[in-house]
Formats: C-alpha cells, sequence, structure tokens
C-alpha cells in the first residue's frame, strides 16, 4: 500500500478513491492498544503484516442476495466472490459481522443461499437485521437462523478481545416521515447492559442503518441514535459500524468513529446525487470497483476521507 | 451512469407527459372507479390523490427496490417486488395517509370525498 499513501499531500480525494478498488470483501478492523483500527482492503500486504497481533475482524454488508436486476444481475456470485477473498487472507480475522441486508425479499431460499456461501468462510458471523431481512409475513426467518439468544427483535452484546460489541436493531417498528428507529424498549437495554462498564472499555456499536445522520432526505439515519450515542459518550473508545447505505463514508467524532460499508450486492449513489437512493448502474467493468465495503485507511486526525454530515444536508 | 439515468429520466417524462395528455380522454370514458398511483425513485406518484367513495386505487413499484403501503390501521399491502400492485377500494371518505414501512421516508395522501 505504499504507492497509495492516503496521507501523502496532493493527493486528491478522486485518486485515494481509485485506489479503493474492489477487495470484493470486507472491512477488516484490528484492535490495537485496545483501539479498534480499520486496515482497509483486507488483501493488501499492509493489512496482512498490521493483522499480526492483536484481534481482527471483518465486515462485511448488504448482500441482498436475491436481488437480480440489471446494477448485478448475480448478487449470489459477488457474495461468493466476498467470500472467496475473505478465504484467501493471510490472516484469519477472529470473527465477522454482518450489518444487515443478508437477503433481499427474505425469503427461505434466500437466506438458504446466503448461508451457504457465507458459511463457507468458516468465521463466526454475527448478524444484525436490514430491514430487506424482515419482509417475510410472520418475520420469522431471520430470528429463527440468527435470532437465537437476543433480545427483543434481535439486539445483543459480546466481548472479544477486550472489546465490548453491541448489534442493534434500527428496522423495525419504523414511523411514517421518520427514519431508522430503535425504540424505547432497545434503549433501555442498551443503557443497562452498558451500565457498570469500565469507561476504558472499547466499544463497538454495530447496526443496519446509520446511527447518525448522513441524509434524512433518503432516510439515511436514525431517529433515535443520539440517545444511543449519549449512552456511549464517556467511553474512550466508540467505532459505530453500519451498513446500508451502500458505499464508504467516515466521520470522526471525538471519540466516536463511524463507517459505512459498501455493499457486496450492488452500489448506491452519494448523496442528493441521483433522483433517489435506488441501486446504481454502473458498466459492467466498473461494477467491482464498487462494491465489497473495499476500506479506507483510518487515521485519527486525518480527516481526507471523513464525509461530514452537514454539508450532505444543504 | 449519468448518461443512463438521463435517458431513464427522458422516458419517465416522456412517459408522463402522455399520461397527461391521455388523462382527460381516458377519465372521461371511464367511470371514475380505478386510479393509478406509481413508485418510481422512491416517490409515490402522484403523491396525493382525490377520488370519489368506491374507489379502487392500486399502486404499481416501478423501482428495482421492494417497497410497502400501509396506512396505520386502514390497509397494509404486502411486500411489492419490481412491477408488483396492491389495490384498496376506499369504502368511507376521509384522508388516508399512508407511508412505505421500508423507507418511511416516503409519503403519500389518499383523499376520498
Ligand atoms: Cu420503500
Amino acid at each position: 500500500m505504499s504507492g497509495h499513501d492516503h496521507g501523502e499531500d496532493g493527493v486528491s480525494r478522486r485518486k485515494v478513491l481509485e485506489c479503493m478498488t474492489w477487495a470484493g470483501t470486507g472491512v477488516l478492523w484490528t484492535i490495537t492498544g485496545g483501539v479498534p483500527r480499520s486496515l482497509g482492503i483486507i488483501d493488501s500486504a499492509e493489512a496482512a503484516t498490521a493483522a499480526a497481533p492483536g484481534m481482527t475482524f471483518l465486515q462485511i454488508s448488504d448482500s441482498h442476495v436475491g436481488f437480480d436486476k440489471p446494477a448485478n444481475p448475480n448478487a449470489l456470485g459477488t457474495l461468493e466472490e466476498a467470500v472467496n477473498k475473505i478465504n484467501a487472507m493471510p490472516v484469519k480475522p477472529s470473527f465477522m459481522i454482518h450489518t444487515g441486508d443478508i437477503t433481499h425479499l427474505s425469503k427461505a431460499a434466500e437466506f438458504d443461499n446466503a448461508d451457504r456461501i457465507i458459511s463457507q468462510s468458516k468465521l463466526d458471523v454475527h448478524y444484525v437485521p436490514g430491514e430487506h431481512d424482515f419482509l417475510d409475513e410472520e418475520v420469522k426467518f431471520y430470528r429463527e437462523r440468527y435470532g437465537r439468544g437476543t433480545k427483543g427483535q434481535g439486539w445483543y452484546s459480546f466481548d472479544a478481545g477486550g472489546v465490548h460489541f453491541i448489534g442493534l436493531v434500527n428496522v423495525v417498528d419504523l414511523k411514517a416521515g421518520g427514519l431508522g428507529n430503535l425504540g424505547a424498549e432497545q434503549l433501555a437495554w442498551l443503557e443497562d447492559d452498558l451500565r457498570g462498564k469500565s469507561k476504558s472499555t472499547p466499544v463497538v456499536l454495530f447496526a443496519h442503518i446509520p446511527l447518525w445522520t448522513v441524509y434524512p432526505e433518503w432516510g439515511w439515519g436514525t431517529e433515535d441514535g443520539g440517545r444511543a450515542l449519549e449512552y456511549v459518550k464517556g467511553f474512550g473508545s466508540v467505532t459505530v459500524l453500519n451498513g446500508h447505505i451502500h458505499q464508504v463514508m467516515q466521520k470522526v467524532e471525538g471519540n466516536v468513529t463511524f463507517h459505512t460499508a459498501r455493499s457486496t450486492a450492488f452500489p448506491q449513489p452519494a448523496p442528493g446525487t441521483a433522483s433517489s437512493p435506488g441501486p446504481m448502474k454502473v458498466e459492467d467493468a466498473k461494477l467491482r470497483s464498487m462494491l465489497g465495503v473495499a476500506s479506507i485507511d483510518f487515521k485519527q486526525n486525518e480527516q481526507r476521507l471523513a464525509i461530514i454530515d452537514t454539508p450532505l444536508q444543504g | 451512469m449519468k448518461t443512463l439515468n438521463r435517458r431513464d429520466f427522458a422516458v419517465d417524462l416522456g412517459l408522463s407527459l402522455a399520461a397527461a395528455v391521455l388523462l382527460p380522454v381516458t377519465t372521461a370514458r371511464a367511470d371514475d372507479t380505478s386510479m393509478e398511483v406509481h413508485i418510481d425513485n422512491f416517490v409515490f406518484q402522484p403523491p396525493e390523490l382525490k377520488i370519489k367513495v368506491g374507489t379502487t386505487v392500486t399502486w404499481t413499484n416501478r423501482d428495482d427496490i421492494p417497497h410497502t403501503v400501509v396506512s396505520a390501521g386502514k390497509f397494509r399491502s404486502k411486500t411489492l417486488d419490481t412491477d408488483d400492485k396492491f389495490s384498496f377500494t376506499f369504502t368511507d371518505a376521509g384522508d388516508y395517509k399512508y407511508f412505505c414501512s421500508l423507507h418511511p421516508h416516503m409519503t403519500g395522501m389518499i383523499k376520498v370525498e
């Protein structure tokens, strides 16, 4: 990655984006000194060496298995490409997080197919649901498969590598005109879950819809996400991961790092650059450069790739 | 991709212009008992519809992404995939606010007189 030093002056944003080529995989995170740090494209040499000490984990998102429209007629195929990349990684991550929209229409066969491909990674996968995973009439397929041991609509927490991970559900009980929603019951659980935790414990929150307001005009945000962020405010290191918007976005606010992963299925337009957030059709040759949640190098004081939400609303 | 979008848009525009021209003829001939709402680009079109009691409204999803049509306590469609339709017959007067439960920023209104 030395040839693509993102920190170098004079490297245009465009150039930086160009070098974030198809990784077909996910964001690889490593815990160094108790702080999660994204390592970017997972099959890069840098990731291989940096990943050696400590714990690493992966994030993939928005597989939309079952999607077959022109933006990507074979979403299952690109998911499989992603898993193949994961399997080829020089260092095996400890586990994987999937931030939702595993399927496109919550059909049993779609869940089966997704599971068949993702399980080839031989990694533990911690899921949260996207709105596309709750479309079956009885809303049972996701819960029967992934909801075991979870609370409410599927939220839960676990500890790994000295980090406290919290999976949240913000895709149910959405109100007309509103954004994503956590709800009082989940917020109460979250407050309780964090009670008594040492403030030096690194916290990773993950949910499908961004907990931060990315672009309310397209519903890209969570109505009561701010409440959740209040509860983690005092912690020294907080990382918030999400999917839903099918593009890399990052923002650093105090001790909180927000990071949005790419989809493994189809790209979506940058906020306000199209008439809707629907699937973006790109040339076949370009599709893979826009999938797979290939990531950026995260540097605490490097704002170059951070997209701050304020101007997006203008 | 920009070119593609513009072309899509132009086609849509052409269609809606054609529809606008045809509409008076169609409504004059029909008995006003059915109306259409299209979902295009995450928008209910038209966003507000005035109809008479007894009218059946049919929503068609023309997006590549599934949507729903939900009016709290009144009606709720199944998930509409591309080109799927949902119909509801309004037998009572009143204002029916509705939205897409997947994309709640999508809202619409049926005014029944
Ligand atoms: Cu919708």
